[in-house]
């Protein structure tokens, strides 16, 4: 398995169309600025990781990337289109999908209806449409559940569609949130730390979808603490550190970097 | 049987089922939605109002009276309440579950205030009297008079259970249960959870406002008393015990705690002297409490809990059975395999 090489095959950053853009923010909680002017580019079909110590701002930036908080200064933009004030309802039709550090399935709902909800801009969505068009409404219910068996075949969960989400390990989660994000066929994958709590067999598998995805043209920022991971996934790696933009570069050069590894050791603030 | 069982029979199941009907409401905003209405009464109290003044006919010194059909009364309280309903809900919707539970108290104790002091408009503490019922040339004839306002009201509670289920199994009951299990969750997929929120507590609201109107024209007369807290303490109990996200289980629930509350009504005046029954009454609360603590130990997703596969297009694209329940140690080696 050569996924490192295949990675390294593709075009450098600045070779790159920019496709997510952030620039200058800032999110400030009270007198703590948990992310303190930091920019960061990702391209059509990238695969950039978001690597730093515990507290340095990842999951705030990955927040405000997503919509799910709404940056004291600061603008972002997908494709051009600024998205700064969007909502995260927003933010999928827009093409960005994120997952959560900790999985949230829909816990009650089975694995297919956790997937199914997933799919975007549905007739059967508003009340009068099931009334008045229950014929569109199947239609479009029956491409969907088509879509979303292929997806959970995809993530190897096809066996416990009909299973309420509840029962799945830490892992299976992860893979159950991939595959709802992808039934909103997202241009850009926002992953956070999608090895974490996984055991290695299923981390394996996590691995090769997260490429497979990427073959595909999906553009994806993946928040990781598993360098081993980061490096087999990303060309380029950017460093958060106390909220701002440390470095970047090459896995290999950025894990040699004095400034990180100083980091990681409790050097930066 | 005797015609005076019947009679009874019938009447306590229309009494049973304009609770189910209140309980369908609730199912909506809680069952399938998760929102915390503690303000039952208010809403019920709303649609039996409207329909009592749209129906009665006019009176000196009250406002209203417009002699209109009972159908009309009854899509007037419906329509009204929802209005209504959307009105608070665009106020209180964003509110997390227990701030809406105590905005929702606020109202329904406003709407029990305005019923007893807007005297021109309500009657004040003396209520609605004279709301015409349902088949009332029949009333000479108890039996059949019981029977014909048990089969609208059975038609009508089947007629709305259709419905809910339809909308329960669509994509748009999906997404409201997706928001009741994990709000952040349903955002991040585009759901608008404000705006799916608000439709589940406009359509819920609406819902008890035409079971109150229902309720009005079935006993012909409407007094603030009716739309006490302990309304709202009855229907979540019916919710609860049936199966709260079940339309069936909110039916199932709705008969069996109202029969456990005229059934403990007749014990108490059966066993405690008349000068005592006022006082012994309150068993009748604790009956149901009792009730409660049952299922909640014993069933604790109630009688008929919520069913797993909610789409009503899944059943007819099924490809094959789902395995067998496994543990979390089988589902991890499942997908590792």
């Amino acid at each position: 398995m050569q996924p490192a090489a295949s990675a390294r095959d593709k075009p450098t950053a600045s070779e790159r169309k920019p496709l997510l853009r952030a620039r200058g923010l800032v999110k400030a909680f009270g007198g703590l600025l948990a992310v303190n002017d930091m920019s960061i580019s990702l391209g059509q079909g990238e695969m950039l990781g978001l690597i730093g110590p515990n507290g340095a701002g990842k999951t705030t930036l990955f927040n405000l990337l997503a919509g799910s908080l709404k940056p004291t200064a600061g603008s972002i933009d997908m494709a051009g289109r600024d998205l700064t004030r969007a909502g995260p309802e927003r933010r999928i039709a827009s093409g960005i999908g994120r997952t959560f550090q900790i999985p949230r399935p829909f816990a009650e709902m089975t694995v297919l209806e956790n997937v199914l909800t997933g799919a975007q801009n549905q007739a059967g969505e508003r009340i009068w449409m099931n009334l008045l068009r229950p014929g569109r409404v199947a239609a479009e219910e029956r491409a969907s559940v088509e879509k979303a068996r292929s997806l959970l075949d995809f993530v190897t969960l096809s066996r416990l569609e009909g299973e309420p989400a509840r029962i799945l390990s830490g892992g299976q989660r992860k893979l159950l949130e991939l595959s709802r994000i992808l039934m909103a066929d997202p241009q850009v994958i926002l992953l956070d730390e999608p090895a974490a709590g996984v055991n290695p067999t299923l981390l394996e598998l996590i691995i090769d979808r997260v490429l497979d995805l990427n073959r595909q043209g999906k553009s994806i920022l993946l928040i990781e603490h598993n360098m081993e991971m980061v490096s087999r996934l990303c060309s380029r790696v950017v460093v958060m550190a106390g909220g701002r933009h440390l470095t970047e570069g090459k896995p290999s050069d950025v894990a040699r970097d004095k400034a990180v590894i100083d980091a990681y050791l409790g050097g930066v603030a | 049987m005797s015609v005076e069982l019947i009679s009874y029979g019938a009447f306590f199941l229309t009494m049973a089922l304009t609770y189910a009907i209140i309980c369908l409401g609730l199912n909506v905003q809680w069952g399938q939605t998760g929102l915390f209405n503690v303000g039952i009464a208010g809403f019920v109290a709303i649609g039996a109002y409207v329909s009592a003044l749209l129906t009665t006919p006019d009176t000196a010194g009250r406002i209203g009276g417009f002699g209109l059909p009972i159908v009309v009364g009854w899509i007037g309280g419906a329509v009204i309440t929802s209005i209504v309903s959307f009105l608070i809900g665009a106020l209180t919707i964003r509110l997390r579950a227990d701030y809406l539970a105590i905005a929702t108290f606020g109202v329904a104790v406003v709407v029990q205030l305005c019923a007893l002091n807007l005297e021109a408009l309500t009657g004040g503490p003396f209520g609605i009297g004279f709301i015409p019922r349902p088949f009332a040339e029949l009333a000479a004839t108890p039996l059949l008079f019981s029977l014909a306002n048990f089969a609208v009201v059975a038609l009508l509670v089947i007629a709305l259970y259709f419905v809910l289920e339809r909308l329960a199994r669509s994509p748009w009951g999906r997404v409201l249960r997706a928001i009741r299990e994990d709000e952040p969750a349903a955002l991040a997929l585009g759901k608008s959870a404000v705006g799916f929120r608000l439709q589940a507590f406009a359509i819920g609201g609406g819902i008890m406002g035409l079971a109150g109107a229902v309720q009005a024209h079935f006993i012909g007369f409407i007094a603030p008393d009716n739309y006490v807290p302990m309304l709202t303490f009855q229907v979540w109990a019916m919710l609860i015990v049936g199966g709260s996200g079940n339309n069936r289980g909110a039916i199932l629930g709705a008969v069996l705690v109202w029969a456990i509350w005229a059934g403990s009504a007749g014990a108490v005046a059966s066993i405690f002297p008349p000068g005592e029954q006022a006082r012994a009454a309150a068993l009748q609360i604790v009956m149901i409490g009792v009730a409660l603590c049952a299922i909640l130990l014993l069933r604790p997703r109630g009688i008929l809990g919520e069913l797993s596969v909610v789409s009503r297009h899944l059943g007819k694209l099924r490809r094959g059975v789902a395995a067998p329940a496994p543990t979390e140690e089988k589902t991890e080696n499942a997908a590792n395999t």
